[in-house]
């Protein structure tokens, strides 16, 4: 008998709609991600991949089921399970009055680090990013790619088990957009668990070895990627994504 | 503590980039609270000390107009010019204007033969009433009425008092003629002078004596009564910044990324408030040191500040707090910046008319003087009066903070409603 590797998410059997809103609702959803993995969710507009981050982060609450991340529920003991992930938006959330240093180390220490982790960490961040020559500055007057990277400095500051990234990479140019996902791949090594979403599908096979395809509130497939490209006989994700979830508009 | 201190700092760097929103804070009402005591002052200099200038054009020839300008003059309120010629509008509306008069009295002709007979008739009517015989009492014609033209700026009060005085100056003239008539058919000669006077001054003086808890006698002045109005005003101002901090923070998608983080947001509601409410002690702090120190350089009188610091201190926290908490629970509830600085200005310039810092809440009526109640800012003005004006001690405000400090409550209960229902905690 092998052994199970250890899950860092178990969505278990969850239903969840939007008061008002019957259009994005799941039911009976299950999504299991395995420590270490780098996994990506997929889909198009609306298809719900938004609100399951933001169920899985603890932002929205299931109407029934449960998500644990590492073996915690995620709708208990908020302090403690919010330090096992780190979450980076598609908005650039942060404060655009402030610096790089500034902004991290008000994150930081709301991540729950002292101040001696933060400076350290600060230190760290900006040399890895790039942003060194402009920590002092306010990060209104970046371009979209270093707020992106600052974006992510946040996220990662408290170095988090679990990292959940929401279009990392939108809207930033090719050398940003590869820097990133280098960057994210140094984490996975350090055995950070990463869940990625996107629609840049290309970029999204660099990086992810486990994917989920999700459609009107369903997952309509998920396994590793080679495999699942094998199985559906097609040579890359794009078409594949294609091929599963249609080609009409989605709003 | 790390966390308090950390997001107290976001806040404080926040704000002092925030460039309008410091002006807005400080500037804004310091040059609020210059102007309309300069103004205020003027009035109560132009009322209390000044003599308001008159113009008189008298057309009559007899003794009884002489005796109004006389009487007219001694009354003490103004500066009488006399000047003869057309009595048309137009030329009194000039006049006025070359001698820079708030005032102009048209002395109808044959002012004096009106009078003296009108004095005649009554003295007649009284005479008879008493069962003596007079002069045959002839029913005499109204007097004509005099005319006064003032410059439109004349409060209504002032035009009161304006009316008022000329009335008791008319009377006099009146009552002496009629006094001299009596005298004349009793006595068959002129009345003393002495005897005229007795008769007619009027001996009993008025004592004025502003009254205080404290037992001061100081006389409040336009400082006393704006810099403690505007220094609310300012505090309640802070929605322009903070209001706009709070909007900002949920747009940006900040409040949901600290919604993952392992902090509870109250530690942020917590920084704002005590990050705010420095801002609204610093503006306190301001406003009074420019009204002690800076007024008196500019022709202004100083500001006294309360015998009680303690009240001062306290009623100045409280009602920086409430500033504060009705600033967040707008920025909460607001959709968009806008929103939050449009509603903001607009609400605080209302609960400032209807709270009494604009218009004196005495001066209400009706629905406007039950409104005031609602308005944090009327409760704050009182308190500050109370200390500023009445010299009150901490025992007559405490009601005062009783009420400010259930309204910062129920405007904290709602913040925290509000932050609930849009799922930002």
């Amino acid at each position: 008998m092998g052994l199970t590797p250890e899950l860092a998410i178990d969505v278990n059997n969850i239903g969840f709609r939007y008061p008002g809103n019957p259009d994005v609702s799941f039911s009976h959803l299950n999504l299991k991600v395995n420590k270490g993995e780098r996994f990506g969710l997929f889909g198009p507009n609306g298809a719900g991949k938004t609100t399951l981050i933001s169920l899985m982060t603890g932002l929205l609450k299931a109407d029934e089921g449960s998500i644990k991340l590492l073996g915690h529920d995620i709708g208990k003991n908020k302090n403690s399970v919010n330090k096992l992930f780190g979450f980076i938006p598609q908005d650039f959330s942060f404060y655009h009055e402030l610096s790089p240093v500034e902004n991290l180390e008000f994150f930081g220490a709301w991540s729950g680090l002292d101040k001696q982790t933060v400076k350290r960490r600060t230190d760290e961040l900006l040399t890895i990013l790039g942003l060194n020559n402009v920590r002092d500055k306010q990060v209104q007057k970046f371009s979209g790619g270093m707020k992106r990277r600052v974006n992510l400095a946040i996220g990662v500051i408290h170095n988090p088990p679990i990292l959940f990234l929401d279009e990392p990479t939108v809207g930033v140019d090719v050398q940003t957009g590869r820097a990133i996902i280098d960057y994210l791949l140094v984490l996975n090594k350090g055995g950070t668990t990463l869940v990625y979403t996107s629609h840049q599908l290309n970029e999204a096979e660099d990086l992810c070895e486990e994917v989920a395809l999700i459609d009107g509130g369903k997952i309509i497939a998920q396994d590793n990627l080679k495999h699942l490209l094998k199985t559906h006989n097609q040579d890359n994700l794009e078409q594949m994504f294609l091929n599963l979830t249609g080609k009409e508009y989605r709003n | 503590m790390f966390k308090l201190t950390a997001t107290i700092a976001k806040d404080v760097r926040i704000l002092l980039r925030d460039k309008v929103g410091i002006s807005l804070m400080f500037i804004m009402p310091i040059i609020l609270v210059v102007v309309v005591t300069s103004i205020q002052n003027s009035t109560f200099q132009l009322v209390n000390k000044n003599k308001l200038s008159i113009i008189i054009n008298n057309s009559d020839t007899g003794q009884a107009s002489k005796q109004l300008i006389k009487a007219i003059d001694k009354i003490g309120m103004f500066k009488a010019t006399q000047v003869t010629g057309d009595q048309s509008e137009q030329k009194i509306a000039e006049a006025m204007h070359q001698q820079d008069a708030m005032l102009g009295v048209i002395i109808p002709p044959n002012f004096s033969a009106k009078v003296s007979a009108k004095s005649k008739s009554v003295a007649g009517k009284a005479l008879k009433s008493f069962g003596l015989e007079g002069d045959s009492v002839k029913n005499a014609g109204d007097v004509d009425p005099l005319t006064v033209y003032y410059n439109p700026v004349l409060q209504e009060n002032i035009r009161l008092s304006v009316q008022g005085a000329l009335r008791s100056a008319l009377q006099l003239v009146q009552s002496r003629e009629t006094l001299r008539s009596l005298y004349f058919s009793i006595n068959e000669k002129e009345l003393p002078e002495k005897l005229e006077n007795e008769m007619l001054n009027n001996k009993t003086a008025i004592n004025e004596i502003p009254v205080s808890k404290d037992g001061t006698r100081t006389t409040p002045n336009a400082t006393q009564h704006n810099v403690p109005a505007w220094t609310i005003f300012a505090m309640f101002f802070i929605i322009m910044s903070l209001g706009g901090s709070v909007v900002r923070e949920k747009v940006s998608g900040s409040f949901i990324r600290l919604k993952t983080l392992p902090t509870n947001y109250l530690v942020g509601m917590a920084s704002k408030q005590i990050t705010y409410l420095a801002v609204t002690m610093l503006q306190a702090i301001v406003i009074f040191s420019i009204g002690i120190w800076i007024f008196p350089y500019v022709g202004l009188p100083a500001l006294n500040l309360p015998s009680d610091v303690f009240a001062l201190v306290l009623v100045t926290v409280v009602c920086g707090w409430c500033a504060v908490s009705y600033a967040m629970c707008v920025g909460v509830y607001a959709q968009t910046q806008e929103q939050a600085n449009g509603f903001g200005a607009v609400s605080i310039v209302i609960l400032a008319c209807i709270g009494g810092l604009m218009v004196p809440s005495f001066a209400m009526q009706g629905f406007f003087k039950s409104a005031a109640n609602i308005s944090p800012m009327h409760w704050c003005l009182q308190a500050y009066y109370s200390l500023f004006l009445e010299g009150g001690k901490l025992k007559d405000v405490l009601n005062n903070i009783l009420l400010l400090f259930i309204i910062t409550l129920l405007l904290q209960v709602l913040t925290y409603v509000g932050l609930k229902r849009k799922n930002l905690i």
